[in-house]
């Protein structure tokens, strides 16, 4: 499996670091919306198909990557430096460019 | 009053480094490997939106020009520049002091200077089986189109962190942790026996 890193290029998955699922928002510090914070630590979509992920180039230049692996093929659909801001997986042809 | 006296920088290859020609030499040597020993290794990043202004500073302490893209370097014997990371560069000189010239003018506002110097070993694998037997090593392309001349690359050998630049058409010098240094060389020289190799 190789994951093209938008710096390194392509790599093989042993150089990644799996930092979990990319759709989860982190409520501010201060909330104490319980369930905000419940969703947040327990909530998974756990989909059969598109999967936005948050990868670590650990083994490379070690930067932070949105990534979108379809969990049933593997297939990595796209790739970009998770500053560059959020991208998912229901607007992916976006994040091919 | 006395004249400062340096420290001898030892190297952490010393005890496994036996410069001669070893392996399967007898139909040629295919590789030279030898340690490079520079003075100054800097590691320098910029903060996002900063790089241009760091690449600047670059050119006007080393002399060196970056070129464009990732990965890119250039290196002119004595010195050598990659990028390893976004915004992330390698700077290596052969004499000591380079973090001095860098310090005061590399502000907190542009980012940040980090002198490497005694925490990495710089190897050097040339001749004409260089790129066989690195790539043995790490799974990346090592084809003169796919890493051209100066290009660094960041990847690892089983965990061992190594930053690579290629310094001539075949030739690599390979950046290692220290404490590693003396491990990595030893599986290097193992996987060079194949093709017979000079420790110089």
């Amino acid at each position: 499996m190789l994951i093209t890193c938008p710096y390194c290029g392509p790599r093989d998955v042993i150089e990644f670091t799996y930092q979990g699922d990319g759709n989860r928002e982190r409520p501010q510090p201060p909330s104490q919306d319980l369930d905000a914070w419940n969703a947040y630590v327990y909530d998974r979509l756990n989909p059969a198909g598109d999967h936005n992920e948050i990868w670590q180039h650990s083994g490379g230049c070690r930067a932070h990557l949105r990534v979108v692996r379809n969990t049933i093929t593997h297939e990595i659909l796209s790739t970009a430096f998770a500053r560059g801001g959020h991208k998912s997986a229901d607007n992916r042809a976006e994040g091919r460019s | 009053m006395a004249e400062q006296q340096l420290p001898e920088r030892q190297s952490p290859l010393e005890p496994e480094y036996h410069p001669g020609s070893h392996g399967n030499f007898e139909h040629g040597i295919d590789v030279i490997l030898s340690e490079t020993r520079p003075g100054s290794i800097l590691q320098l990043a910029a903060w996002p939106g900063e790089e241009k202004r760091l690449i600047e500073i670059i050119r006007k302490v080393t002399g060196l020009t970056l070129p464009d893209g990732a990965g890119g370097g250039t290196s002119s014997g004595a010195r050598a520049v990659f990028g390893f990371a976004p915004g992330k560069f390698t700077v290596v000189d052969e004499a000591e002091g380079l973090a001095a010239a860098f310090a005061g003018i590399i502000t907190p506002a542009i980012g940040t200077l980090t002198d490497l110097s005694h925490g990495r070993t710089a190897i050097r694998i040339a001749g004409p089986k260089a790129e066989w037997v690195m790539a043995k090593f790490f799974a990346i392309d090592f084809a003169l189109p796919a890493f051209p001349l100066g290009a660094g690359r960041s990847t690892n050998h089983h965990d061992i962190f190594a930053q690579i630049q290629r310094t001539g058409a075949d030739q690599f010098d390979i950046y290692v942790f220290r404490s590693f240094a003396r491990s990595f060389w030893k599986a290097l020289c193992h996987a060079s026996e194949e093709v017979g190799y000079e420790v110089q």
